[in-house]
């Protein structure tokens, strides 16, 4: 990578590395959530789902803060995990990925959820009849069949948490190394004299890899739908 | 193998009242659409939680409203075919057969794959995945799955429906076979007569979600048209 200075390499290593951890960690319980608003009825289901749009319409710096308020090293959950664990969240590339994965959960959930309520109910039912546990038809019936919905969602919230700046930025700061991805070195490279080069750099680096990420998510949607019928 | 029923059950403006009790080899379940044949094979697979009453197979209580007993559908060895097949479109026409059969327990088993795929001649469409098959060979391969869960009591819901006039010949002969040679108990849901005299022992006549008369077909009466 000798097109890029160091510090540009480091933001782009950086926003891969937050992306990936926090989209894949969130992923199972992306699904999980998506199953039970698209399967069960409960009560306060609404307000769930409310609850989980909800980073969609805030502002990001809004969620950032509400992050640092609970997951800081203060917060009532981040104290704990500190205790506890010894995990820190605030000002480290963890705390950053945590910022993606939630900004980008709700879309993720939302592409697991259309997939799961377009699987067939009968075929669960036929799954139950022939001894299926309501867990195992899920694993084996309705789980496969989602797989492109699935794969949308994942690289939709990748792409999402690629480009996260207000909710990281107030969460975690805009530490070089540490919590600097491509959005927030962009915005540094702005502010100093004689950056617009490196900053436009990275912005062509965004653009490319968010054009990446939905080809990819289009044409492997595409190719496990056929895997899947085999047609 | 006896089944009683004695359940009644609304869904919306249908209500169903149904008092019977079934026994083998094959039962039918004979009236016309909206008669509450489906509702009642999906009450006795455990697909539908009744409002109220009780079904037992073989003394076996499977649902009983006033006791709270609702035994789950995967727990209750019925086989179901469905009207519409329901196969799985992700799996071969093999992992289909053999979904069940493995979970069943391995002392429960009594049906071998093999004897399965020569019985409904399913050989040649094992490695293919259901999207591929004709009307005909996916309902066989839906027999074929039910029947590999090694079931107390099998429930075909008019088995032959989706199928035009000349492939349903070519199934009955495999749903008599299924009678004669394996010993399963059937409950044929039907509103065709021609069928349900080739096949059943026995006549469930519903109308409007009403049990209007239970009769036997005598053997004799069989034997002639056979």
């Amino acid at each position: 990578m000798n097109v890029l200075t160091e510090a540009e390499s480091a933001a782009l290593l950086l926003s891969l590395k937050v992306s990936l951890w926090g989209v894949g960690v969130s992923l199972p319980l992306g699904i999980l959530v998506a199953a039970l608003l698209a399967r069960c009825e409960f009560w306060g289901k609404t307000l769930v789902n409310g609850l989980l749009h909800l980073p969609l319409v805030l502002p990001p710096v809004v969620t950032g803060y509400f992050l640092l308020i609970l997951l800081g090293r203060h917060g009532p959950i981040g104290a704990w995990l500190h205790d506890a664990f010894g995990i820190t969240l605030a000002f480290r590339w963890t705390g950053a990925a945590v910022a993606s994965a939630v900004m980008g959960f709700p879309l993720l959930v939302r592409a697991v959820r259309l997939s799961v309520e377009a699987v067939d109910p009968r075929l669960e039912q036929a799954a139950r009849t022939l001894g299926a546990g309501m867990v195992w038809t899920f694993l084996t019936v309705t789980l496969p069949l989602s797989i492109p919905g699935i794969l949308a969602g994942f690289f939709l919230s990748f792409g999402r948490s690629l480009g996260e700046f207000g909710a990281t930025i107030t969460f975690v700061s805009n530490i070089p190394h540490e919590t600097q991805t491509l959005p927030l070195a962009i915005y540094t490279f702005t502010q100093v004299p004689g950056g617009d080069a490196a900053a436009l750099r990275l912005a062509m680096i965004s653009v490319a890899l968010s054009l990446v990420a939905l080809l990819a998510s289009d044409l492997l949607a595409r190719r496990a739908t056929r895997a899947i019928t085999g047609l | 193998m006896t089944l009683e029923i004695d359940v009644r059950h609304n869904q919306g403006a249908f209500t169903l009242a149904a008092d019977f009790a079934a026994s083998g080899p094959v039962t039918a379940l004979w009236g016309p659409s909206g008669a509450g044949k489906t509702t009642i094979a999906n009450i006795v697979a455990g697909l539908i939680r009744p409002d109220r009453g009780r079904v037992a197979l073989d003394g076996e209580v499977l649902v009983d409203r006033a006791r709270g007993v609702f035994v789950a559908p995967n727990r209750r060895r019925i086989g179901y075919v469905f009207q519409d097949g329901r196969l799985f479109p992700h799996l071969t026409v093999r992992q289909n057969l053999l979904y069940g059969r493995t979970l069943t327990p391995r002392a429960q088993r009594f049906v071998v794959l093999d004897d399965v795929v020569g019985l409904l001649d399913l050989g040649p469409h094992l490695g293919r995945r259901p999207g591929l098959l004709s009307g005909g060979e996916k309902q066989r391969a839906a027999i074929g799955r039910a029947l590999l869960s090694s079931p107390r009591l099998l429930l075909m819901d008019e088995p032959l429906a989706s199928l035009d006039a000349g492939r349903r010949e070519d199934i009955l002969p495999y749903v008599e076979r299924l009678r004669d040679e394996v010993g399963v108990p059937i409950v044929y849901i039907s509103h065709v007569w021609e069928e349900v005299e080739r096949l059943a022992s026995t006549v469930v006549r519903l109308d409007r979600g009403i049990v209007i008369g239970v009769d036997r077909i005598s053997r004799a009466h069989c034997a002639a048209r056979g």
